[in-house]
């Protein structure tokens, strides 16, 4: 995976991912990877229906410690 | 890439937290790539109000609106639990602790984000309220530029 930009979201409340993720996406390149880290419980479904509205792919998802970690390829 | 989406708010409420809602959902929208205007009228202006005293010429009535109104976002009161203004004291110890964003920097960050603010020209006279007193930066309409926003509009809300 080419992980472009880890972006740490934690302890951020809503609309603070989005608003943070949409800015890192904007730095990168079509086909990069972003890497987000989040511990709002609405990051879960929030950053799915962005990156589904923006055109962008979660390639992966895991809860790791009540920690969400994301990986988004830029579409 | 497809035209943009697009996003319109009429904020007509002047409390706090339903302020706050209506600056999470502009804020949200302009992260999901929409073009978002927030149309203030009524009690919204006052999200819009600078906070520090602008010297303005005004008459018996436009100075006490003034008085009576918040001057500025952050003196806003709840909708519900004001306890007659300890309420947002409460509420913003508790939103600190949960790294919510206070109303103020939620208001800045839509500006960063491009949402297009924009204040009721007439609801303006009856307030009494004048540019000065006002944020840098907006836009001053009526209810026409307002529907040509919202009639290319995909979300639509009133608050």
């Amino acid at each position: 995976m080419n992980i472009k930009q880890v972006l740490d979201a934690k302890g951020l409340a809503c609309p603070m991912p989005i608003v943070k993720a949409k800015k890192a996406i904007n730095q990168l390149e079509s086909g990069d990877v972003l890497e987000i880290h989040a511990t709002d419980k609405g990051a879960k479904n929030d950053l799915a229906a962005w990156s589904k509205s923006g055109g962008h792919e979660v390639l992966e998802f895991k809860e790791e410690n009540n920690v969400l970690k994301f990986w988004i390829k830029k579409g | 890439m497809t035209e943009k989406k697009r996003t319109t708010i009429i904020l007509f409420s002047g409390d706090y937290d339903k302020a706050m809602a209506a600056y999470i959902i502009a804020n949200g929208a302009a992260a999901y790539d929409h073009e978002v205007t927030i149309f203030h009228t009524f009690w919204g202006l006052n999200a819009l109000r600078k906070d520090e005293h602008v010297p303005t010429k005004k008459g018996f009535m436009e100075k006490m609106f003034a008085k009576m109104m918040p001057r500025g976002a952050d003196r806003m009161g709840l909708s519900n639990m004001n306890f007659a203004g300890f309420g947002p004291k409460l509420i913003k110890d508790v939103m600190k602790k949960h790294q919510a964003v206070p109303l103020p920097e939620l208001i800045n960050m839509a500006q960063e984000q491009d949402v297009k603010l924009v204040a009721c020209t007439m609801t303006m006279d009856l307030l009494g309220l004048q540019q000065e007193e006002l944020l840098d930066d907006i836009e001053y309409a009526g209810v026409a530029a307002y529907l040509a926003d919202a009639e290319e509009g995909n979300v639509n809300l009133f608050v």
